[in-house]
């Protein structure tokens, strides 16, 4: 019985974010907001949808069934993929996005523009350095 | 293949459209994404979406096979995801 109140309480939680996820990136005005919606809630919501399906194998294997060991272990592998690739996801498109010159809207000061040289004063110096050689040749 | 009671089944089928719906919100961000990084965010979303939904769908149907998959489809994704970006930050790869 609390087993069963666990497992929904955790499917609750999950579905809830996810539905949070799908909402935040229907509403918010911006790239970075949408992929702070759409990154942490989906992972925070997979890991409890993802965490009542492992304890169903862990009960499964510790009452009556060894096959509840394939499923909370691979399920447990799953997980672990989602922990360490979305993060990781989220940073590159975030990246991506400020280089190829996405602003944030609504915002006053964007630090990381004003601190890192980014990728137009390459292109310009390596355009004066061709141009320094088409005037040498 | 794993004995569970009947009522926990049922439950993950909702779970499983529950996130097909969150998915949908997804797909109409992606159609309606003013710029390209919007798009690849919603991709993203989605990828997440799908990996959770294979999950459950696995344990509806008491197959492990679709838990496999969805490991597979999540390294998958991950490293597509990578190459859109370096592709929207321009310059060599």
């Amino acid at each position: 019985m609390i087993f069963d109140i666990i497992i929904y309480a955790f499917l609750g939680i999950g579905i809830f974010f996810n539905v949070l996820a799908g909402v935040g990136l229907l509403r918010f005005p911006d790239v970075y907001t949408r992929l702070h919606a759409g990154t942490k809630c989906t992972t925070f919501g997979s890991i409890f949808i993802i965490g009542s399906v492992i304890l169903i194998g862990l009960n499964s294997w510790w009452t009556n069934d060894t096959n509840g060991s394939v499923l909370a272990i691979h399920s447990a592998f799953a997980l672990i993929a989602i922990l360490l690739t979305n993060p990781v996801g989220a940073h590159a498109i975030a990246r991506a996005a400020h280089r190829s010159g996405v602003k944030p809207a609504m915002a006053v000061v964007d630090q990381l523009e004003s601190s890192t040289p980014g990728k137009t004063t390459k292109k310009k110096t390596k355009s004066k350095k061709k141009t320094e050689e088409a005037g040498a040749e | 293949m794993i004995e569970i009671y009947f009522g926990i089944n049922t439950t993950y089928l909702v779970v499983v459209f529950a996130l097909a719906v969150c998915s949908l919100m997804s797909l109409i961000r992606i159609i309606l994404g003013p710029t390209a990084p919007d798009r690849v965010v919603g991709v993203d979303t989605v990828n997440t979406i799908v990996i959770v939904a294979m999950i459950a769908f696995g344990m509806a149907f008491k197959e492990v096979i679709y838990i496999d998959v969805a490991i597979v489809y999540a390294f998958l994704s991950f490293i597509s995801t990578l190459f859109i970006a370096k592709y929207l930050e321009g310059g060599e790869f």
